[in-house]
């Protein structure tokens, strides 16, 4: 089990803190509204949208099954090209690594691109911790950093702020008059950025996708500020999960085409970077070193388990949050970890431990919204009812739950004790129903329906009885 | 099998009533079967059934979920089709039977025929019965929205529901913002997170309400008590219709009585 360093905070009360912010709730809902809107524009432009995700899924899921192969493949490419290839069993070594790689070269300053497995192994706050001066240049990473925050979406780490949070963090970061013009905002974080740039001694990035074949890591993004980490300073360190393997270049040009359409509607990010190597001989720019650092951190125990592997298929487009009505009501916070939504809801546990992230697989209406939108179609819901199953085999969930469900089965096996409970608890509701036959207060067991909404009372006679007069 | 598309002369029809309406909308149940009788169904009650699992099932219980699929197929494999008024049992069937009875050799063959042949009560308006509704009215002009229940997604449908309302004299349609999000039922998920279930259905209700619709149709039992729930407890007006009660009404069918 990957380790991690979160907080353990109880889900239902961050649950109930993101539900209860209406500014937040509107600036998460309209944020992926626009997102979603975006995506099923782009879906429909395509001639074969269903065809296209079906190879995906496949190309991945393929890469999956014969990943020592194709990661052999990859390293053997990556060293032809000149670059240094290391393994990290975990985040303890993945941060090691790149401290030791900063250490050997004499480096300091580091701009660091937006990535989640940097995310997950938390190595920004470890680089700091040892002296060294990191600065995320994605705008929203930035944000995120420089107000001491936590990202809450895969792609849009700040959806949960407006820009009235930021020009305050701006105005306190930049000792400047307060002004929340976006232009303004962002020409501020922009001349901050420049300087860091010239005089950056180290890029981090991590990788949309890797090339097998030939060795490539492949980062997308809108602003070129991982252009940048890939241009100017002069050692280069890309940090990415294991599961990010493609074949061949043409497999690559399959999931491009659908990330972009996909995370941000658009047909495809404004920069493309696809890259592996030091300088090489003619070469204007470029880094002097290469280094790449596969990340294991939990991602090879999910692919040993043939039922589960295809959440690795993922490629953090964050369409799954943008559809998600649970992830709408909450924002990503509550999931209090650095994969929020319908998919984090199955990462999450299954990296770092399902009685850490018990509630995830369970506070979800289970409405498919995710899986159907899921570029490389992950059945997310099935695989949150398996969760649920490991949580029943396994004795996570509470004694009485699994007494009331079992009880409940039991009842449900015979169409005698199936008619007498039903009659009862129809009995039951609707004494306690007003003269209109709702219920506003309902005892202990089923109060949370209450807390919320009325319960209409039970019908009198139960279809069963209403056919029997037929006869 | 028969091919599902061609029924036979008389469609030999099992209704599923499922639990939930079985217990709160029993009128739902009397609405399918008169209807598909008009349609020239044989409309059949397996008095056996009780309930497909699904609610074991989503929490996790699957040996108990097995035990109650295989006692659902034994009692509807009989029959040439089975009809259900309820989206998310239909699917629980379709999607999931397969993943708890698959590679169960006494099993396997007669779970793919009840998975066959089950089919929503829209689905199975449209698909088998091409029924055409624009014969009949409703008494009086009537606002209309329409919930996309979650199932329909795995259901594969689409508009299906919409299209045959509109066949309706003297339905006045109106679409909904965000139709197709889900309304925050999810069975034992809205007792066991009520706070982020009441966001959904805070939402949801928002959006209908914003159609001024005199009568939302939702063709989901339990979708139905969470909306209906909401809508009463927020004091709004609408009322939540199964589309089987608002055929009946344009139909001239009496519910209160065989
Ligand atoms: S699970 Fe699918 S939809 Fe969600 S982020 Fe991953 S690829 Fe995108």
């Amino acid at each position: 089990m990957a380790s991690l360093s979160l907080p353990q905070v109880d889900f239902r009360a961050a649950a109930a803190e993101g539900a209860a912010d209406a500014r937040l709730r509107e600036a998460v809902r309209n944020n992926t509204l626009r997102k979603q809107e975006g995506r099923e524009a782009r879906w429909t432009e395509l001639p074969d949208a269903q065809a296209l995700r079906e190879l995906a899924a496949r190309i991945k899921q393929h890469t999956l099954e014969n990943l020592d192969y194709y990661l052999r493949q990859l390293v053997d490419a990556v060293r032809r090209n000149g670059g240094v290839v290391h393994f990290a069993a975990d985040a303890e070594q993945a941060r090691q690594i790149v401290l030791e790689i900063a250490q050997q070269t004499g480096c300091r300053r580091i701009i660091k691109s937006k990535s989640m497995a940097t995310e997950e192994i938390e190595l920004t706050p470890h680089l700091e911790r040892a002296g060294l001066d990191v600065v995320e240049t994605d705008l929203g990473e930035f944000i995120i950093q420089v107000s001491h925050d936590r990202p809450s979406h895969l792609v849009a780490p700040i959806i949960h702020k407006d820009r009235r949070s930021i020009a305050r963090v701006f105005s306190e970061y930049f000792h400047a008059p307060y002004n929340d013009d976006p232009p303004a905002l962002t020409q501020q974080a922009r001349l901050f950025l420049r300087d860091k740039f010239r005089r950056s001694e180290m890029g981090i990035t991590g990788g949309n996708f890797l090339v097998a074949q030939t060795g490539q890591v492949c980062v997308v993004e809108n602003e070129g500020n991982a252009r940048q980490s890939l241009t100017t300073p002069r050692v280069l360190v890309s940090l990415v999960g294991i599961e990010k393997l493609v074949p061949r270049m043409s497999d690559l040009a399959v999931m491009v085409k659908l990330l972009a359409r996909s995370s941000t509607g658009q047909i495809m990010t404004v920069y493309t970077n696809i890259f592996g190597s030091p300088r090489q001989n003619g070469e204007r720019d470029g880094p002097q070193e290469f280094h790449l650092i596969l990340l294991d951190n939990g991602r090879s125990q999910i692919l040993g388990d043939p039922e589960y592997r295809e959440v690795l298929r993922c490629i953090r487009c964050g369409a799954c949050l943008n559809v998600c009505p649970v992830f709408r009501s909450i924002g990503g916070h509550a999931y209090n970890s650095v994969y929020p939504g319908p998919i984090g809801a199955l990462l999450s546990p299954l990296m770092f431990g399902l009685e850490r992230y018990k509630d995830l697989p369970q506070a979800t209406s289970l409405c498919g919204a995710c899986g159907e939108a899921c570029p490389v179609k992950i059945d997310i819901p099935r695989l949150l009812i398996s969760l649920r199953r490991d949580m029943v085999n396994r004795r996570l969930s509470g004694k009485l739950e699994r007494l009331i469900y079992r009880l409940w089965a039991w009842g449900l096996q015979s169409r005698f004790l199936y008619r007498v409970i039903g009659a009862l608890q129809r009995w039951d509701l609707r004494r306690r129903a007003d003269a209109d036959g709702w219920i506003a207060r309902l005892p202990k067991l089923a109060a949370g329906w209450t807390a919320q909404r009325d319960m209409p009372a039970a019908a009198r006679r139960s279809f069963h009885n209403i056919w029997k007069d037929r006869h | 099998m028969t091919n599902a598309t061609q029924p036979s002369h008389k469609p030999q029809v099992a209704l599923f009533i499922t639990c939930l309406s079985d217990q709160f909308f029993p009128r739902v149940g009397v609405a399918v079967t008169k209807i598909l009788e008009r349609f020239g169904c044989t409309v059949e009650f397996p008095a056996a059934q009780t309930c497909c699992g699904q609610p074991i099932f989503n929490n996790g219980f699957h040996a108990e979920a097995r035990q109650l699929a295989k006692r659902h197929v034994e009692i509807f494999e009989p029959y040439e089709f089975i009809v259900t008024p309820s989206g998310s049992c239909c699917a629980m069937i379709r999607e999931y039977y397969p993943q708890l009875l698959g590679g169960e050799a006494a099993w396997e063959a007669g779970m793919r025929r009840v998975c066959q042949r089950t089919y929503e009560f829209v689905e199975f308006l449209h698909k088998v019965l091409k029924a055409d509704l624009s014969a009949f009215a409703l008494p009086q002009r009537q606002t209309v929205t329409y919930h996309y229940t979650c199932h329909q997604r795995g259901l594969g449908l689409s508009d299906e529901a919409v299209r045959l309302l509109n066949q309706i004299g003297n339905v006045q349609f109106v679409a909904m913002e965000r139709a197709d999000q889900c309304c925050g039922f999810g069975g034992t998920f809205a007792v066991k997170y009520p706070v982020i279930s009441g966001a959904m259905v805070q939402d949801k209700t928002d959006c209908i309400a914003k159609t001024a619709a005199q009568t939302l149709v939702c063709n989901d039992a339990g979708c139905t008590m969470n909306i209906g729930g909401m809508l009463h407890r927020r004091g709004m007006p609408m009322r939540v219709k199964h589309i089987a009660e608002v055929m009946a009404e344009a139909m001239g069918i009496d519910l209160d009585a065989w």
